[in-house]
């Protein structure tokens, strides 16, 4: 019996020695392979006796047990120092950088007009849209600026050549030709994104590109622009100083900036009016909402009486007001841009220092900003 | 137009302040644009004499002045030669900043002598542009007045006038708005008409067309010569300059009472006749700016017997002006239409107050008030005598009378204002309301409607009372405020800048010949007024304007840019040629990095293209290569084509020629996306999502490699693999293309990798070998494709 005992303390010291895997199958193989030391032992119980075998059977399996758990735990030490082994060799220096992105952005002129579109949706406005590159009729004739009246010296228009008939395009030096698309129907074929005669009650947002030929460090050739107009039975001027001051409360996000409405004069509106704001330009820069100084930012009034005709609408029936924001300008002042010049010059510094990321989608819910 | 507080009292009856006045203005209408102090600078100065004046002791050029002043008795060291005991002059104190020399005094000695302030010219005052010797002042004004007080000076008052108010170009249009608004009482109107001693011995002509109506006298007996000295004052402190009495007085009442007139030396005037008329060809005339000026047959010109004298409504003539030695003058009072005088402006170039007045619209009614209030002036300045007054043609008619139903205040504006008071309202500024009847005044033609009479009672009532009431409740539109368009223009903006593009705004217009090098640059979309010659052309794409924006970049140092603009494009002038694009622009110059890698950054764009369609919702579109317009790289470059016409996309690298035309370094990759192009869903509203079957049997995957024609598109053999089984196959990947050694010449292989989703059952093997059998087969039958060995 002491064989057993010895095979036991021989196995049990190689196995506990055993430097890898391979030499421990190796001592697994001779201990309890098919012809394996214990698998031997295992087989001469067959060929004893009922009594030797109750007393010798449970010795040559405990003894099989305890060479194979401590190969099993053996294993696992090794394969454990091995897995240790090779994660401390995959190290990296995670001080390196990784591949740079570029920064997408929302050109803040952009990101703006949908703050804009979303106070306005709102209230119940819709958007409409119209050229860019505009006949004589829209952008003044109809707007109540007869042909050659001082009235189109207010805007620097940029003209394009006569055609066959006479007649010179213009850019739109505003988008209130947009308010006569709106409200008279052309019967002549026009892209569908282009507003083209409705019905009153009307309420509608036009934000788009206009021109005028001026250039300085507050007036740039081309520049953004969003026109309002509300026709219905009884609107008045008193709901035009609403929609305005619900506007400036919640683009700006503060409700203490005050506002003043000042009489004015439109061609295409009467009375006419524009509405500035309580600002601060003390430190250089305009701050929004503090300060002594007044900063013009509207331009709006009550739908001249011609303007109607013109569009076939009866003005003692319908009435309603129009306004003007320049989007750029309403940006530079929330968002603190110095000069509008920079707003088209692609400078990729300024686009990612004023741009906006693609996930600051405004919205009412949760605040524009 | 300029004013000063001053002369406003000549016409309104005022305790109000300089801020005040603005103030009213504002909040009536009148635009204040800022007021111009010259009295700020000068707060520090006062009025001193000098008592004693002795040689300096050591400066044969100074003196050494004993002074009294605001301060007392003072030493002080002058360099003026009229530096003199008794003299009256202005004195600086020490601390004071002088504005004409740029410094600030301290008291320091002058060659041993400490000078205890300074005594001042008029041009270290910047009251004069020269001066000689130091101001000499009336000896009457007191030690300690105000230089301001002294030289009169006063803040003018510089404010926008609106086209449709000629009025308020005239002092007294203000005063009657002011007065208005409460801020005192319009005085009487204090010309009074002057009995002419003879008939007129000038006959007056006038050609309607040119000049409806002109009036004229004749002032015998006149001594010209420099105005008094309130009046040079007046008109210098609206910036006006001084040149004699008689052309003075013009100026003023032009200022005065927005009525321009002009005077003629009668002793000039030849033919014994003036007349107002169009002018004819080649008639030209030397006008007082020295200028020769061609008075063609659209242009009113004033002529006597030796021809045009004159430019009607724009600017006298050199031949009868009027100079100090004019003894005998005739007074010019005429109505130019506004119109026509707008347009000699414009055609002759010329912008004089007179000019500008007409094209706005003087009174029709003021002809013979102005040559009256003229006479009276004229007669008190330079003496004379007056002849009558003679009128030739007709003003044209006032405006109408018209019905004003006053309860359309309130309808109109929301505000409550009394019937009373709004007659009050009217009344002030000079119209008759006569019942339900209001008749406008001659010089308010701006006056058409009941719309116009709102704006004057509602802004004289003042807007500040306007009450503010929330819009009516309206029905939202169901599908948002924004149509389809405008939503993809929305998330096209977004997905890009998701992707690390940045959003540009460039002009809609760009230089000629790179607009042509683009396919524009048609005459009709040329602008006939550019701003420069760089932005002369409405954009056929933004890509030229992009490519420009990149180059400006990577000369900065910022190579690796990635730019988008969604905005329009011209084909044409008409409202259909103009289209959206969504531009992008991709100049691929990663900054260099320590782990290596990367593929061609054509495929990176076709990425940023394909995830753009598809946030837009563009069905399937089909790949054609080699039909690019001729900005793109003939072999880099591709369209995706919805059907044989429908072009939505152009997508490439751009070609080295255009980027070397527009001085951008290569390499440049680019897309454009036509919005017009990208078709509506058929279906409108909220789509139901198709049911989704979700397979719990494993999918297999299967490569193949073929060998086709080396100009074979790869999108021609996955296309025939894909449709081979289309409820079994679940996806086609390249993932090798290779030519080289192996593979024969002309030829290239393609490897993919077909992931089969099996539906309702495991395959067979049987079943996997019939599917790829089709797979090879239709592989075979589309491209000529031979699966490699």
């Amino acid at each position: 019996m002491t064989d057993l005992a010895q095979l036991e303390a021989d196995l049990s010291g190689r196995i506990a020695v055993a430097a890898d895997v391979a030499a421990l199958e190796a001592i697994r193989v001779e201990a309890l392979g098919k012809t394996g030391a214990i698998s031997e032992l295992l087989k001469t119980l067959g060929r004893m006796s009922p009594d030797e075998r109750r007393t010798e059977g449970p010795k040559i399996n405990g003894l099989r047990d305890a060479v194979a758990s401590a190969i099993a735990a053996r294993k696992a030490a090794l394969e454990a120092a091995e897995l240790d082994a090779r994660l401390a060799s995959e190290r990296v220096d995670l001080s390196l950088p990784p591949r740079p992105e570029r920064k997408g952005r929302v050109h803040p002129t952009m990101q703006v007009l949908d703050e804009m579109i979303a106070v306005f949706a709102d209230m119940g406005f819709s958007l409409a849209e119209g050229p860019d590159i505009e006949d004589d009729f829209h952008n003044f004739t109809a707007l109540n600026f007869p042909p050659r009246h001082p009235a189109r010296e207010m805007h620097d228009t940029f003209w394009l050549p006569e055609d066959a008939r006479g007649e010179r395009k213009v850019l739109r030096t505003h988008t209130s030709p947009v308010q006569i698309r709106t409200m008279q129907r052309l019967n002549e074929k026009l892209p569908a994104w282009i507003a083209n005669g409705q019905e009153p009650p009307i309420r509608i947002i036009v934000p788009g590109r206009t021109y005028r030929s001026d250039s300085d460090a507050t007036h740039t050739p081309m520049f953004h622009q969003m026109e309002g107009l509300v026709i219905d039975r009884a609107i008045h001027m008193g709901h035009l100083k609403w929609t305005l001051d619900q506007f400036i409360a919640r683009f700006f996000e503060t409700p203490a900036v005050e506002s003043r409405f000042r009489p004015h004069h439109f061609p295409f509106t009467e009375p006419s009016a524009e509405m500035d704001v309580k600002c601060d330009r003390s430190g250089g820069d305009v701050k929004i909402g503090q300060g002594n100084d007044w900063m013009e930012v509207v331009g709006c009034g009550m739908v001249h009486p011609n303007v109607l005709r013109n569009c076939g609408l009866d003005p003692d029936q319908w009435q309603g007001f129009a306004f003007g924001f320049g989007i750029d300008r309403l940006g530079m002042l929330k968002y603190g841009m110095p000069d509008l010049r920079d707003m088209f010059a692609s400078d990729v510094r300024w686009l990612e220092h004023y741009g906006f990321s693609a996930f600051q989608a405004p919205n009412t819910s949760t605040g524009l900003s | 137009m300029k004013f000063t507080l001053s002369w406003l009292k000549e016409h309104l009856d005022t305790t109000a302040s300089v801020d005040e006045v603005v103030e009213a203005m504002t909040m009536a209408g009148l635009e204040v644009e800022h007021v111009e102090d010259p009295g700020r600078k000068l707060a520090a100065f006062t009025v001193a004499k000098i008592v004693e004046a002795v040689q300096h002791p050591n400066a044969d050029k100074l003196r050494v002045c004993q002074v009294d002043t605001r301060d007392g008795r003072l030493e002080i060291v002058c360099g003026a030669p009229n530096a003199r005991a008794g003299l009256t002059t202005i004195y600086a104190p020490i601390g004071a900043y002088v504005p004409g020399s740029g410094i600030t005094l301290e008291a320091r000695p002058v060659r041993g002598v400490v000078s205890n302030g300074m005594l001042c010219s008029a041009k270290e005052l910047e009251v004069a542009e020269e001066s000689d010797g130091i101001v000499e002042l009336a000896d009457s004004l007191p030690v300690g007045a105000s230089a301001v007080e002294a030289f009169g000076l006063e803040a003018a008052i510089d404010f926008e006038v609106t086209p449709n108010r000629p009025d308020w170009l005239g002092v007294r249009g203000i005063a009657r708005d002011l007065a208005a608004a409460g801020l005192g009482t319009l005085k009487p109107d204090p010309v009074r008409p002057v009995a002419g001693k003879f008939p007129n011995p000038v006959e007056i002509k006038v050609d309607g067309q040119a000049c409806p109506v002109f009036a004229g006298r004749l002032i015998r007996g006149v001594k010209n010569g420099p105005s008094p000295a309130w009046l040079q004052r007046r008109l210098a402190s609206v910036g006006l300059r001084p040149i004699n009495a008689l052309v003075d007085v013009t100026n003023l009442i032009s200022y005065d009472d927005c009525r321009p007139l002009h005077v003629y030396d009668a002793a000039k005037l030849t033919g014994g006749f003036i007349e107002a008329r169009l002018g004819r060809e080649g008639e030209t005339l030397e006008a007082l700016d020295g200028e020769t000026y061609e008075a063609g047959p659209e242009i009113c010109v004033i002529a006597d017997g030796s021809g045009a004298i004159g430019l009607g409504g724009v600017m006298g003539g050199e031949s009868t002006k009027v100079l100090d030695e004019t003894t005998d003058v005739f007074v010019e009072a005429a109505w130019f239409d506004p119109i026509r005088t707008a347009q000699a402006g414009r055609t002759l170039g010329i912008t004089s107050d007179a000019q500008y007045r007409f094209a706005r619209g003087v009174d029709p009614e003021s002809p013979v008030h102005g040559i009256e209030q003229a006479t009276q002036l004229i007669l008190a300045l330079c003496g004379g005598e007056p002849s009558e007054v003679r009128v030739a043609g007709r003003a044209p008619a006032p405006p109408a009378p018209f019905a004003f139903d006053r309860s359309y205040v309130k309808k109109l504006s929301g505000l409550d204002v009394p019937a009373a008071r709004i007659d009050e309202i009217l009344t002030k500024l000079g119209f008759a309301v006569s019942g339900d009847t209001v008749q406008p005044p001659s010089w308010r033609r701006d006056v058409e409607g009941k719309a116009d009479l709102v704006e004057e009672v509602a802004r004289i009532e003042g807007f500040d009372n306007l009450p503010a009431l929330p819009l009516p409740e309206i029905a939202r539109q169901p599908g948002g405020a924004l149509t389809l368009r405008q939503r993809r223009m929305r998330d096209a903006r977004r997905q890009m800048a998701a992707r690390g593009y940045a959003e540009a705004v460039t002009w809609s217009f760009m230089r000629r010949e790179w607009a042509e090098l683009f396919g524009g640059g048609q005459p009709e979309l040329v602008l006939t007024n550019p701003i420069a010659s760089d932005l002369s052309t409405m954009r056929p794409t933004a890509l030229g304007n992009l490519i420009e924006a990149a180059a400006k970049n990577a000369r900065r140092g910022f190579a690796d840019a990635a730019l988008f603009e969604v905005g329009p494009n011209f084909r044409g002038d008409q409202p259909g040629d103009q289209w959206t694009a969504v531009t992008a622009l991709l100049a691929p110059h990663a900054p260099k990095h320590w782990a290596k890698g990367g593929g061609d950054a054509l495929f990176d764009l076709k990425a940023d293209l394909m995830a753009l369609l598809d946030e837009m919702g563009a069905p399937p579109l089909q790949v054609v290569q080699g039909q690019n317009a001729g900005w793109w790289h003939p072999g880099r470059s591709a369209r995706l084509q919805l059907g044989p016409k429908v072009v939505v996309a152009e997508f490439g690298e751009l070609h080295p020629r255009i980027l070397k035309a527009l001085d951008a370094d290569g390499p440049m990759l680019a897309f454009e996306v036509s919005l017009d192009a990208l078709p509506e869903p058929k279906r409108k509203g909220v789509k139901t999502k198709a049911a989704l079957e979700l397979s719990p049997l494993m999918p297999l995957s299967r490569d193949f490699a073929f060998l086709v024609a080396a100009d074979t598109p790869a999108g021609d053999l996955v296309r025939p693999i894909a449709g081979a089984d289309k409820a079994l196959i679940e996806a086609v990947r390249v993932f090798d293309v290779y030519a080289g050694a192996g593979v024969p010449e002309g030829m290239k292989s393609i490897a993919v990798e077909v992931v089969v989703q099996p539906r309702e059952k495991t395959l067979t093997d049987a079943e996997i070998e019939a599917l790829s059998g089709r797979i090879v087969a239709a592989a075979e039958k589309a491209t000529g494709a031979k699966l490699r060995g």
